[in-house]
């Protein structure tokens, strides 16, 4: 079904459909997963859908600083987390944590780092959304500029190969992603070492405010995989299926040594960039109506309902459901305790060095002086 | 023990490591059949092999990049730039990536990885094959720094930084590559880093220097001595993390202090040594803390001999203090 081409240009930038909008499968796609895998695909996407409602209401009610909407491209990180397995690396962008969530990681610890807390993985040394979790996937630590994790994802894949492991990494992005210098490293790097590595670029419509025909005067964007000598295709990135099949046929190929593969998933991001955007004015009106009509989670009830696996009841309680269990991990994350002083000074290195540690003890002894409690009962605990 | 130069030794240290270590794997650019544009790499793609030793496509951004990669899935890379002054494109890997990964990760994600760069001028590089880039990455919490000046030093503080947790930036004075022999030991040992070396024992004035100044130094303390005036000369070694209780005890010892670069002089390494003295030692001071840099000027070509600090301005300035 998903053909990824090396060398047809018609061929790399047609979009490959499977479920279109109205919940029909394609003639000659066959359903092979379970029912129950089915409807952790819909869970999972509901459950993305729940964090950003939440995560929305905190960030309005001034409870944490920020967080990254992704209405609208759920299907895109649901359907290409589903391709790979738990011992493969994932290189996300900040707009994947549907991955992570499908896999496993547990909204709680999620939500730590939305607030940024003494139980976050990053020790509340980071911005809300760039998580970083080896357990139960190695979720690779997000940063904030774009495209740097891309040849990062070509260098883990290729120790992997080194060692004759099976293993894959996804290194996923956006349309912005493209133009960055790691974009071209990586698949400069990837093409000629023939890495085991999935390129995901989830083709959202818009870098922050900027629309993709300003981004690129290719023909969209896997075209671009031609000049590396990468095979590329085009899939409709609200397609949780199409996205699946297409992921999945790469996790293949770059298992059986073929080399990397680059997906463009033609999606829409529907909310703004981040909680400080309002797309409203720079997106048209019309355009995120048009793009409502295709939403991922929409035409996958339509093709649920139409197995028996969902109606709205059923839809309604497990949205319910979701957003019972994400409010139910942002109060637990609410209410746990700031990281102490000590994690602005560890970290740094292995081992703390002299004059870090000379820093620290330093800016402990002045809290103490001025009688602020936060200074960790009078000694620097390091 | 056989005498080597100091591009001898890093030979010598690859090759130890990697035989000690299945999973250091050495590339970048022209390091592979060829050895490197100073045959650094020589003969490591023959005994290793391609899967060990390996030429990269012309990006150092992807090498530095890939680099991580493989640092956080198992491996013990030692990535090559051809020179320092190609460095600039891998900066936001260096700096933004391989030095915050640890700290963003919450100790998640490591990347234990070696850079090795020559640097420095004295080959008549003109502009883009002579810099100096250090106090670019000193400012960098998270990277380490280190500059050997001899062959035994290239060798265990090689091996010391290949065997670290943490990326470590290792440059090399091309100009001391061929310019400097000395014994190195076959076998494998380390030079701890964050320790100074004394060059030179001395009681009237401290100079601190590292990578090619250190002959420099050495040249400017042996004129010194024949009028009279003894010198203790400091090799850093290491610039990030910086031995400072080591620095500021030779400071005090003489309570003069020259501080030797050649990189440009603002906002640069010596500027940073010389407020560690001013903060740590003021009370022992007898003169001006004084700075010998390049200019702050881009590197020129025709006339680097001037541009490059020489024993001659190195004298210069051991004096003023002495006299002071």
């Amino acid at each position: 079904m998903m053909n990824p081409s090396l060398d047809d240009p018609a061929q790399i930038v047609a979009m490959k459909t499977i479920l279109d909008p109205s919940g029909q499968l394609a003639e000659g796609y066959s359903v092979v997963v379970s029912d129950d895998e089915l409807l952790h695909y819909y869970r999972s996407m509901k459950l993305v859908r729940a964090f950003d409602d939440i995560c929305l209401k905190l960030q309005r009610s001034g409870r944490i600083g920020f967080s990254i909407p992704n209405l609208g491209i759920e299907a895109c990180q649901i359907g290409a987390a589903s391709a790979l397995r738990k011992d493969d690396w994932f290189f996300p962008s900040y707009r994947d944590f549907g991955m992570a969530l499908y896999h496993g990681v547990k909204p709680v610890d999620m939500m730590h780092n939305m607030f940024g807390n003494s139980l976050d993985s990053a020790k509340g040394r980071q911005m809300p959304v760039h998580f970083s979790f080896t357990e139960p996937i190695k979720f690779a630590s997000i940063s904030s500029p774009l495209g740097t994790h891309l040849p990062q994802a070509v260098g883990a894949a290729h120790a992997a190969k080194l060692r004759g492991e099976d293993t894959v990494a996804l290194a996923s992005f956006g349309d912005g992603g493209t133009s960055t210098l790691g974009f071209h490293s990586a698949l400069t790097f990837a093409g000629v070492w023939k890495s085991p590595v999935v390129f995901l670029c989830q083709n959202n419509g818009y870098a922050i405010s900027l629309p993709a025909h300003e981004q690129t005067a290719s023909d969209g964007y896997a075209i671009k995989g031609m000049g590396y000598g990468v095979r590329a295709l085009t899939v409709d990135g609200n397609d949780v299926f199409a996205v699946r099949e297409a992921t999945l046929e790469a996790v293949e190929f770059a298992r059986a040594g073929g080399g990397p593969t680059l997906i463009e998933a033609v999606t829409f991001r529907m909310g703004g960039h981040s909680t400080s955007d309002d797309p409203s004015t720079y997106v048209p009106k019309e355009v995120v109506e048009e793009w409502a009509k295709k939403d991922p989670i929409d035409r996958f009830e339509k093709f649920l309902g139409a197995r028996g696996l969902w109606d709205a009841e059923k839809g309604e309680q497990i949205g319910k459901d979701c957003l019972a269990e994400i409010d139910a991990a942002a109060k637990v994350a609410a209410a746990t305790a700031p990281p102490t002083l000590e994690t602005i000074f560890s970290d740094v290195y292995a081992e703390i060095p002299a004059h870090i540690r000379k820093q620290g003890e330093a800016s402990f002894e002045l809290s103490n002086r001025l009688g602020e409690a936060a200074a960790g009962d009078g000694a620097f605990p390091l | 023990m056989a005498i080597q130069t100091l591009l001898g030794a890093v030979n010598d240290a690859l090759r130890t490591a990697m035989r000690r270590d299945e999973s250091v794997l050495m590339f970048g650019e022209d390091v592979g059949l060829k050895g490197g544009v100073f045959l650094a790499t020589g003969g490591l793609q023959k005994e290793f092999g391609k899967e060990r030793c390996f030429d990269t496509p012309l990006s150092e951004d992807g090498i530095i990049g890939a680099a991580i990669g493989m640092a956080m899935n198992g491996m013990r890379p030692v990535a090559e730039i051809q020179f320092q002054d190609f460095i600039f494109p891998a900066f936001d890997q260096i700096v933004s990536e391989a030095a915050k990964l640890r700290y963003r990760s919450g100790g998640q994600y490591t990347a234990p990885m070696v850079i090795r760069t020559p640097y420095g001028g004295g080959i008549r590089g003109g502009l883009y094959h002579s810099q100096s880039g250090e106090a670019y990455f000193c400012h960098t919490p998270g990277l380490k720094v280190v500059i050997p000046s001899t062959p035994y030093d290239a060798k265990g503080l090689l091996l010391a930084s290949i065997a670290d947790p943490d990326p470590v930036l290792f440059m090399e004075p091309k100009a001391l590559y061929r310019s400097v022999k000395g014994e190195v030991p076959e076998d494998y040992y380390t030079v701890d880093l964050s320790t100074t070396r004394t060059v030179l024992e001395g009681d009237d004035v401290t100079v601190f220097c590292y990578g090619a100044m250190v002959p420099v130094v050495e040249k400017a303390a042996a004129m010194a001595a024949e009028k009279g005036i003894s010198v203790l000369v400091i090799d850093l070694r290491t610039l990030l993390p910086l031995d400072e209780d080591g620095v500021v005890e030779a400071a005090k010892r003489t309570g003069r202090v020259v501080t030797v670069t050649e990189a440009p002089r603002f906002c640069g390494y010596a500027g940073e040594i010389s407020a560690i003295v001013a903060e740590r030692a003021m009370e022992y001071m007898e003169a001006p803390v004084l700075r010998v840099t390049g200019f702050d000027t881009p590197f020129p070509n025709t006339l680097e001999h001037h541009y490059l600090p020489d024993a001659r301005r190195v004298i210069d300035a051991i004096e003023k203090v002495y006299s002071f």
